[in-house]
């Protein structure tokens, strides 16, 4: 009885890392660097983590969880609220619904969609910022913000996979 | 846990729950939107539950930061021994020249009280200064603020001037119990009432998401010189008049643009500025005031 509650903690926590992990790079995400023009071209580290577990582990990663970071998120960077809850539960939506497309064989083409996804991403966050403020701004800043988190997004993605393959396999 | 049971449940009713998800993800779609109104609608609200959630997480930011902030020390410090005989050189002219203006300031000052004196002018109310580390800066294109560990217990308002170093760097927007948000002068939201030294022409200084703030308001046959300084006007009495923001970096068809003091991205403390609290231990006088 003692082991199997031992087993049941031990496999709630591991069911945890998903979550988790997506947590951890939002905090870090917001680290003050003090790199010169880093702040407005940040890659989105918690897009990346949703991408990945969306589609390897969405048992894991709940839409209500996605929902519930984004929203922290929002309230922790001073975005509008709802922003990053409306991204990332369409980012899971996208993947989700097409699954058998992102669940590619090899590393290249789970790259190319997450480039897919990303830049949609980044045209909604923009469509929605227009909408809010009721004025154009440049896409050019959430142009290299995304082409910076799809540079970042192989390293990240190793860590992934070695971090699934650690505490998520058998 | 609940394994093996919702397992089977998912080979039985894969097409319903399939449904079911899609219908969780319009909902919960529904439910940013619906958020997006209501901070629209509802900021004060809002702007209370950032507060309280950014007070809960400012322990693990302040955590986060400091390995962050030792980085970026090193990396500095490797620079600096790179470069430090120039830099000492430097230092030993601009400090030449500071002592001058140094003997011009006391100068004025006894000139300036003299006058005052002469004219029974009525001092502005004295400013005490809460000086706080930058423990977030969250990336973002299209908001610019930073979080900093100072909040209502050590006597953080709403609309305080943060002030890094040399120069103004946002205002505060948010207080937490022992943490606050700054909104950065690049931010889109941020206005400030300026005033052009030289010229004495009233603008406002508003964020454009660019490095470089533009003027608005000011008319099109004011006189600008690139270069010339820009500081607050102290109209609408949130901010002392003549706080050091930037100076003007081009003049031209697209608006007057600023370049601040202070390097936004790499603050580390910042003073925020109490005025008008009427601190009777007038603790660090923190920006040189002037009047007109």
């Amino acid at each position: 009885m003692t082991l199997s509650f031992w087993q049941r903690l031990d496999k709630a926590g591991r069911n945890l890392t998903p979550f988790a992990i997506t947590v951890m790079l939002g905090l870090l995400g917001m680290m003050p660097l003090r790199l010169p023009a880093f702040a407005e071209v940040a890659p989105s580290l918690t897009l990346m983590s949703v991408y990945y577990w969306s589609i390897h582990r969405p048992d894991l990663l709940r839409p209500s969880a996605v929902f519930a970071i984004g929203v922290l998120m929002d309230l922790l960077s001073g975005a509008p609220l709802g922003l990053h809850g409306l991204i990332l539960v369409l980012v899971q939506g996208t993947v989700l619904s097409q699954r058998r497309f992102f669940l590619a064989s090899t590393f290249l083409l789970m790259w190319v969609g997450f480039g897919m996804v990303m830049f949609g991403a980044a045209f909604t966050e923009w469509l929605v910022f227009c909408a809010l403020n009721a004025t154009l701004v440049p896409f050019r800043a959430l142009f290299f913000q995304a082409l910076l988190t799809l540079a970042l997004f192989p390293l990240f993605a190793w860590a992934f996979i070695r971090i699934h393959r650690a505490f998520l396999q058998g | 846990m609940k394994s093996r049971t919702s397992g089977s449940v998912v080979r039985l009713a894969a097409p319903l729950r399939a449904l079911a998800q899609r219908f969780t993800f319009l909902l919960l779609a529904l439910a940013s939107v619906a958020l997006m109104m209501v901070g629209k609608v509802e900021a004060p609200v809002v702007d209370d539950v950032r507060a309280r959630v950014t007070d809960a997480f400012a322990p693990i930011l302040d955590a986060l930061s400091r390995p962050a902030a030792t980085a970026a020390r090193v990396v500095e410090a490797v620079a600096d021994i790179q470069n430090v005989y120039d830099e000492n050189q430097r230092l030993k002219t601009e400090n030449a020249r500071l002592m001058q203006w140094y003997q011009t300031a006391l100068r004025l000052e006894a000139e300036n009280a003299s006058l005052h004196t002469l004219l029974r002018f009525s001092p502005e109310p004295p400013t005490s200064a809460i000086t706080a580390r930058v423990i977030a800066a969250p990336g973002g294109s299209f908001y610019r603020t930073v979080v900093v560990t100072a909040g209502r217990r050590d006597g953080v308002k709403k609309g305080q001037a943060a002030v890094a170093g040399n120069g103004m760097v946002g205002r505060v927007v948010e207080v937490g119990e022992w943490s606050s948000r700054v909104l950065l002068i690049t931010d889109l939201n941020a206005r400030i009432p300026v005033t052009l030294e030289q010229s004495r022409q009233r603008a406002v200084l508003a964020g454009d998401n660019s490095d470089q703030p533009k003027l608005l308001y000011l008319p099109p046959e004011a006189p600008v010189t690139v270069g010339e300084r820009v500081v607050t006007s102290g109209h609408g009495g949130i901010f002392p008049a003549g706080i050091p923001i930037g100076v003007v970096a081009s003049s031209g068809e697209r608006g007057v643009k600023v370049q601040p003091l202070a390097d936004l991205a790499r603050v580390e403390h910042l003073r925020l500025i109490d005025y008008g609290a009427g601190s009777p231990l007038g603790e660090a006088e923190t920006a040189p005031r002037e009047t007109k």
